[in-house]
């Protein structure tokens, strides 16, 4: 591994100020997803669920998580993978207009795919804890900036239902006004597109394919009963190292 | 019972172009037991007159499509249909006729209401919910049963002259659908300015009535329009769309009306 990193480094100086060894802001996905190639590029493969399909029913069922894993991840990730091949190629020939062609593609692909990992830590069968409500310093954030965990969760499920089109609805950390809120996003754009400072700590796929096969076109259910497989802890961690 | 002020009730004529604006007369009207409000402008003065005890309110209906919710079959399921057709189509008109009681957006036709409510590119509310009204008609009367196939004379030679051949126009709007990112439509419109035939992506609600150009076809690319019948798949939806569904018919008569607005060439009338 050492030899193959030494051979490389020339050409790693390519991809470095790029920061793609980081798989993008917020939550990177593990190193084990990682391909680095001899010539330098890093791409990504389908992290894993740290839980079986039908471990979150009946929330979400088996059928869903088993498509939205396999099917949708998958194909922003190999998307994400080929823009990030072509981006290379454009960049080593310096051809500029290529480049900026291909900011959608990336924006959107590699969107998908943080948004994603994200995603699957964010949710937890019940009898590993899902659906706890936070304690410590995340439920006293919570109830400084908002109230109460209810208006919290009423609030997210009413800007979840209220976004046209396909998105994502976040709660989301300001590090630097150290305020929690919440904020969406459209299509797969990550969190960083609404504020560079935003640190997403849940964030709930509002996007059809999340839903439709269950709850059909009854989002409020959809996201009334994603509460129940919230994984809090999981928010907590990341807000407490943020804080720090 | 509502009536609605969008174009003819006859499903030959329903294409939905330009069209000029359109003054409700009372023919149009019909008779309500609750109380209704006609605008002033609209208003004739003996009918006024007879109704100054009630006013008139201008709704916005749910048209059906021409055609039974299981008659799409194998292509686009019945239980797609009543979702969608009967929840999501049913659930923007009621949503637009909620937004517009107190509002002063009345006695419009549904393609003034979208010009009016884009708002040149900084779209209000209603906006959403009248153009998807709009788009979700245009999209159930370009499908029929037993659609699909090729089209002929005419049409198959404009889209030749535009597209190359009937075949790369098909790819061509295969791809679109592929490419488009998040929620949209798919469109084959006919360029005003120009004077071709083209295929263009919009995201969400948006229509290519609101820059000026007639649509000719339309695909539904949200999900809730192809999820249970096909999954992720939505190259096979896309396919069995233009192979199986489009109404040829439709599209014609819809192009009919377009070269009325559009001069797409002389005709060739044969020399003696």
């Amino acid at each position: 591994m050492a030899l193959r990193t030494l051979a490389s480094k020339r050409a790693l100086t390519l991809a470095q100020g790029l920061g793609f060894r980081h798989g993008g802001g917020g939550a990177a996905p593990s190193g084990e997803h990682l391909r680095r190639h001899a010539r330098g590029l890093v791409t990504f493969s389908l992290p894993d669920l740290p839980y079986d399909y039908g471990a979150l029913e009946p929330a979400i069922s088996g059928e869903i998580m088993k498509l939205h894993h396999q099917k949708h991840h998958q194909t922003y990730i190999t998307n994400y993978n080929k823009a990030l091949e072509q981006l290379e190629d454009a960049m080593a020939k310096g051809d500029a207009s290529a480049v900026v062609g291909l900011q959608s593609a990336i924006k959107f692909n590699g969107g998908g795919h943080v948004n994603h990992s994200i995603f699957w830590k964010n949710l937890k069968p019940v009898s590993e804890g899902g659906g706890e409500p936070p304690h410590g310093t995340l439920g006293w954030a919570i109830d400084t900036d908002f109230g109460s965990l209810e208006v919290l969760i009423q609030k997210m499920n009413a800007e979840g239902a209220a976004l046209q089109g396909s998105g994502w609805v976040w709660l989301a950390l300001d590090k630097e006004m150290k305020k929690l809120k919440v904020e969406t996003t459209a299509n797969q754009d990550p969190l960083v597109t609404k504020g560079a400072t935003l640190v997403p700590l849940l964030g709930i796929d509002v996007w059809e394919h999340a839903y439709y096969l269950q709850y059909k076109n009854v989002k409020p259910d959809y996201l009334k009963n994603i509460w129940k497989v919230a994984n809090w802890k999981y928010a907590s961690e990341v807000y407490e190292s943020e804080i720090a | 019972m509502r009536f609605q002020l969008l174009r003819s009730p006859s499903p030959s004529s329903s294409c939905c172009g330009y069209q000029i604006p359109f003054q409700p007369s009372n023919g149009v009207l019909l008779l309500r037991s609750s109380p209704m409000k006609i605008p002033k402008s609209h208003t004739k003065k003996k009918l006024s007159q007879s109704r100054r005890a009630s006013e008139v309110l201008a709704y916005y209906g749910l048209t059906t499509p021409p055609y039974k919710l299981d008659a799409l079959e194998p292509y686009m399921s019945k239980r797609t249909l009543e979702l969608h057709w009967g929840e999501h189509h049913r659930h923007y008109v009621d949503s637009l006729n909620k937004q517009l009681t107190n509002s002063p957006l009345y006695g419009y036709t549904m393609e003034e209401l979208i010009k009016v409510t884009y708002n040149n590119g900084n779209p209000i509310p209603e906006f959403n919910n009248a153009a998807q009204v709009w788009n979700h008609d245009f999209f159930w009367e370009s499908m029929q049963p037993d659609g699909g196939n090729l089209p002929c004379g005419g049409l198959l030679q404009q889209i030749e002259k535009d597209f190359g051949s009937f075949s790369n126009f098909r790819d061509e709007f295969v791809h679109s659908a592929m490419t488009l990112f998040g929620s949209g439509w798919v469109w084959l419109i006919l360029k005003t300015n120009e004077r071709r035939l083209s295929v263009v992506r919009t995201s969400n609600a948006i229509c290519p009535l609101v820059w000026g150009d007639i649509p000719i076809i339309c695909l539904d690319m949200w999900e809730h329009a192809y999820y249970l019948d096909y999954k992720d798949d939505k190259r096979t939806y896309a396919i069995n769309f233009i192979d199986h569904l489009v109404s040829w018919h439709a599209v014609t008569s819809r192009m009919m009306r377009a070269e009325a607005f559009v001069n797409l060439g002389e005709p060739k009338i044969p020399v003696a």
